[in-house]
């Protein structure tokens, strides 16, 4: 059984719908005891990195999730939910995230030339570093391939666990993973064949 | 590189889609539900849903077809029609639309971008403009081009996007259903006051008007069409192969 966080943030019609697409019946639960019996666990988020973080805390599925991610799980962090698993983000103010792979989430206005648009928003092509096999998630689609993109923060000094970067300007962090924990800043629900298949990939993980 | 995008609109007036549809293949060509598979499949890169009717039974009715196709289609969504208050906005959201486009709501009640804004995030909120030339300005009409706001078309968006309306759509009623190609003079004027998304509505006749709209100005993210895609006079997977071969960023 795949269960999705819902800890009160974002909207999870289409996720479900996604995952229901790709012959997967999703458990939507806050509740911890769903979680352990979960084979695998989705983390969804949309909104302010710090507000997402103190929900997940207020419902204490910070550690269920960590608790989860730990036994070996494969889990799966999706826009907020991929910046959630990072160390710590910088969107006003300082706020902790979960620490499950090492790196932070800062602003890419900064990063951006002037003359491109923020948020980062719409179909950006997918390119895998060069030193390292492509990542099992991406095993149905090939580099090049678009997904969607919405967002204004992304994930910085994780290199070493990046599995996916988009072109703009600079390369931005699209994909990230250590072992079971696997995040994308994309939407996959989103994002046509190439995000079902993708989906498809991490339910067979 | 972020692609172009491509969007096909489709009108929904009591549960199909209006406009009139002339494709083969298709089992129930004014299925609302059928024909967004049809334009996914086919490469369209989001999809525009624009409310047409006026009574709550229609509405009830279009909230149940967006709900169905966004079951099945998994591409961005964007919703416009009838949206007047924050609740309207939660209405189409809880049914699977990713962005809500507000046109007369905005001009009756400014504040709604804005309210909007602060409870879903800029990204979400898209305002629509419908202009036509009238007295040496850009001028902002209302009931689908039939009234005259006053508004200076230019200021109106400056203000949208000062409150938190995260992308333009730009009507131009001056090239509406001409088929001469997008009014780049005004997509100008607007590309030059606003950081945000622009997409360019209106005009579209062939491939070549999309390629001379990306290629004159690149600052305009997007090209939307309704009757030439609903008809074939446009195909999207041609137009989306034309326009990678003349180097202008396209997801296919």
């Amino acid at each position: 059984m795949l269960a999705v966080v819902d800890y009160g943030v974002g909207n999870l019609f289409s996720l479900t719908c996604s995952l229901r697409a790709v012959g997967v019946e999703a458990a939507v639960t806050g509740d911890e005891a769903v979680l352990a019996r979960a084979d695998r666990v989705i983390l969804p988020g949309v909104g302010a990195f710090g507000d997402a973080a103190d929900a997940l805390r207020r419902t204490g599925l910070d550690q269920a999730v960590l608790r989860e991610g730990e036994r070996g799980k494969p889990l799966l962090g999706i826009c907020l939910g991929m910046q959630l698993l990072l160390d710590y983000s910088t969107e006003y103010g300082r706020h902790q995230g979960l620490g499950l792979i090492p790196g932070s989430v800062r602003a890419i206005r900064p990063e951006v030339p002037r003359s491109y648009k923020v948020p980062h928003m719409g179909w950006n092509a997918l390119r895998f570093p060069k030193d390292r096999p492509p990542s099992p998630l991406f095993r149905y689609i090939q580099e090049g391939d678009c997904v969607y993109f919405v967002h204004s923060y992304a994930g910085t000094d994780c290199e070493e666990h990046t599995i996916a970067t988009a072109e703009y300007g600079p390369e931005l962090t699209a994909a990230v993973a250590r072992d079971n924990v696997y995040g994308v800043q994309f939407h996959p629900e989103k994002s046509g064949p190439v995000g079902l298949n993708i989906l498809k990939a991490f339910c067979e993980l | 590189m972020i692609a172009k995008r491509i969007i096909p609109c489709l009108d929904v007036k009591d549960g199909r889609v209006v406009k009139g549809v002339n494709f083969r293949g298709l089992a129930d060509v004014d299925s609302p539900v059928e024909l967004a598979k049809f334009y996914s499949g086919c490469g369209a890169d989001e999809l525009v849903f624009y409310d047409i009717t006026a009574s709550a039974e229609g509405r009830a009715l279009f909230t149940d077809i967006l709900r169905r196709t966004a079951e099945c289609v998994f591409i961005p969504l964007t919703v416009g029609g009838g949206i007047r208050t924050v609740d309207d906005f939660d209405r189409v959201l809880k049914c699977g639309a990713d962005k809500v486009s507000v046109n007369s709501g905005a001009l009756r009640d400014p504040s709604l971008i804005a309210q909007a804004a602060r409870r879903y995030g800029d990204q979400c909120v898209v305002l629509s403009v419908d202009a036509r030339r009238a007295d040496g300005q850009f001028r902002v009409f209302a009931k689908g081009g039939r009234e005259d706001t006053g508004l200076d078309a230019i200021e109106w968006i400056k203000a949208g996007v000062k409150n938190g309306a995260g992308e333009i759509v730009l009507n131009s009623i001056d090239t509406d259903g001409v088929k001469n190609g997008f009014d780049l003079e005004m997509l100008s004027a607007v590309c030059d006051v606003v950081d945000v998304p622009v997409i360019a509505s209106g005009g579209a006749g062939s491939v070549g008007h999309f390629v001379t709209l990306f290629e004159t100005l690149p600052k305009v993210d997007a090209g939307l069409a309704a009757s030439i895609f609903h008809f074939g006079e446009v195909s999207i997977p041609e137009l989306k192969r034309v326009l990678a071969e003349r180097g202008i960023p396209t997801r296919l």
